[in-house]
């Protein structure tokens, strides 16, 4: 494996807050640690920092080992080369934009500094504020002004902690834009902590997903998405059609795995570790569930196809999300997604009988397994 | 009559306990601001209790044990020769513990509203802890810190109970402006009670004003 530049993270520890966590970040790379609150995000961006340390872990960046607890190894935050915004940009209040840039240059030397300051400044869009308190900015000049003096370190890991919480929609799609320009022209690891899963997809190019302190999952946004390692992490990701059945056949040539699910069998894609007989859990995309549509039939209904009544008909601008009741014992929700005008000449309404088909190809098979149960036992 | 040496001696009492008094309530006030340790509320409770009790009370307290009879009593006439009580270096040992809240409380309170990020961020900018004390802490702690000192100044100045408890009225020694004040309206002479009166009054008044104007020109710019 390649070290040039890349971080390494393995933390352990019980107490105060539980940690499990055990990740790399590549240099380039934007890693988006995601989780509920309280799942420990924050407390891993700063023992990366040096600011909280574990009780047991180990932390290598670009080679260098900031954190070995079995050799006693800790390096100060001082000396660890990190970028950190921290949620509220903790900016020195007393000091001017460039007065929070320049303090971050101390490795600099002093006819170096006020330059460099002025070109990171003006690199976030900044030029001409230099000389404004924090007090005096915008929650989003607060922010860029945070991003300067976090890059002014010349760090070899940018940790950025939730860093558009606090700032109104319109500013934070204009920050979006500008992280996704900045990144280009960053060599580092970049290490982003999000709750928010659309933010988290959209900047990250893989995602870490926690819970209580424990990575579940790390990959790409999408195959997180579609293909959650467990329920807990179907879960967490927010994915609406989670159900539990049982695998009845394994059909590897046709590359097909048959799922019994409240007395019907469906076709799912082959999923080859569950032997038959193994209880399961599977989701489903809402983008994987299609509707079966009364003004403009196809052939691919016979694709998994359920019956049920609607029960949620909910318009959100042009979609409209669907959610109907499977006929069967449990009557269990599956939710889909159409374009409102769809809903609306297909005459989609509460109470209104409804088919739909679940395309084989996303059906995703996990293990029945709750994680969150094991941890907390 | 103005009794210059009396008023002299309580300016350099009042210096003296805030050159001394200040690093050691700095220390104390950013462990209290900062710290979580058992017993802290304890040691918070012993630290304000100048401010509830009696300064008679205390200033007895404080004369049993600077006496020739204590221990350190005894240790400080061996070391130095003659007894703490009514010395001017017993006068000032009392006047640093009788000054310990008015010296911490504000300082404390400035060091806790400092948001609780700005340090660790100064850290990662890669400054050293004294350059985080120095840049960071003190500046923005500094109306609380200013006005702990001019408290603690004039607090000292008007200082009566403890200093005639432990002190007593030695000229030149132990005699400050206060006691003076009190000496010569014993003597009916009010005139000299009332010039010196108004002098202590003016010197307090002054030093709240530097106090509340350098508070005020400190807050952050812009109102925000």
């Amino acid at each position: 494996m390649a070290a040039e530049g890349r971080l390494f993270i393995q933390l352990a520890q019980r107490a105060p807050i539980p940690l499990a966590a055990t990740f790399d970040c590549a240099p380039g790379e934007v890693l988006a640690l995601t989780g509920p609150s309280g799942s420990g995000k924050s407390t891993i961006l700063r023992c990366i920092a040096g600011l909280d340390r574990p009780r047991d872990g180990r932390i290598e960046c670009a080679g260098e080992v900031w954190l070995d607890t079995q050799a006693r190894i800790g390096v100060s935050p001082q000396r660890r080369s990190v970028g950190l915004v921290f949620q509220q940009y903790a900016l020195f209040p007393h000091m001017s934009a460039l007065g929070n840039v320049v303090a971050a240059l101390g490795h600099r030397p002093r006819s170096e500094r006020g330059p460099r300051a002025r070109a990171l400044l003006a690199s976030v869009h900044l030029a001409g504020l230099e000389h404004r308190r924090p007090a005096e900015l915008s929650g989003g000049q607060q922010q860029r002004v945070a991003m300067a003096r976090a890059l002014a370190r010349d760090p070899k890991v940018l940790l950025l902690d939730e860093p558009f919480a606090a700032v109104d929609r319109v500013t934070r799609h204009k920050l979006y834009r500008e992280l996704a320009e900045l990144r280009r022209q960053l060599a580092m690891p970049i290490v982003l902590v999000t709750h928010d899963l659309d933010e988290a997809a959209m900047l990250a190019d893989r995602m870490c997903i926690l819970h209580r302190g424990r990575t579940l999952q790390i990959g790409a946004p999408h195959e997180i998405r579609t293909r959650p390692a467990d329920a807990l992490v179907a879960r967490l990701v927010d994915l609406r059609n989670v159900f539990e059945g049982v695998v009845r056949a394994q059909d590897a040539p046709a590359g097909r795995t048959l799922v019994e699910w409240q007395g019907i069998v469906l076709e799912a894609a082959h999923a080859a570790p569950f032997a038959v007989g193994t209880r399961v859990a599977w989701t489903i995309p809402v983008g994987g569930v299609v509707l079966h549509r009364r003004d403009r039939p196809s052939r691919g209904e016979h694709e998994n196809p359920i019956a049920g009544t609607v029960v949620e008909c909910l318009a959100l601008g042009d979609d409209t999300t669907v959610g109907l009741a499977a006929d069967g014992p449990a009557g269990a929700q599956i939710t889909l997604r159409v374009p409102t005008h769809v809903a609306r000449r297909n005459g989609l309404a509460v109470g209104v009988r409804a088919g739909a088909s679940l395309l084989a190809d996303a059906i995703h098979l996990m293990p029945w397994r709750d994680t969150g149960r094991d941890a907390q036992a | 009559m103005m009794e210059w040496q009396a008023l002299a001696l309580s300016l350099k009492l009042a210096g003296w306990t805030v050159a001394l008094l200040l690093p050691a309530a700095l220390a104390i006030a950013r462990m209290l601001a900062w710290k979580r340790f058992a017993g802290r509320r304890l040691v918070e409770a012993a630290l304000a209790m100048p401010l509830v009790l009696p300064p008679t009370v205390l200033g007895y307290y404080l004369l049993s044990a600077f006496g020739a009879n204590s221990a350190l009593g005894r240790a400080f006439i061996a070391v130095v020769g003659h007894p703490l009580a009514f010395s001017f270096a017993g006068l000032l040992t009392a006047s640093l513990i009788f000054n310990l809240p008015f010296a911490i409380q504000p300082m404390q309170r400035a060091f806790e509203s400092i948001p609780a990020d700005v340090r660790p961020a100064a850290a990662c900018c890669g400054m050293s802890p004294w350059r985080i004390f120095a840049e960071i802490e003190l500046p923005l702690a500094w109306p609380g810190v200013l006005s702990a000192m001019v408290l603690t100044f004039a607090h000292t100045l008007g200082e009566f109970g403890v200093v005639l408890m432990v002190g007593g009225n030695i000229p030149g020694e132990t005699r400050t402006i206060a006691i003076a004040i009190y000496d010569r309206v014993q003597a009916f002479d009010t005139r000299s009670a009332g010039l010196m009166a108004a002098v202590l009054l003016a010197l307090s008044l002054a030093a709240i004003a530097v106090a509340y104007s350098t508070s005020r020109r400190t807050e952050p710019a812009g109102g925000g």
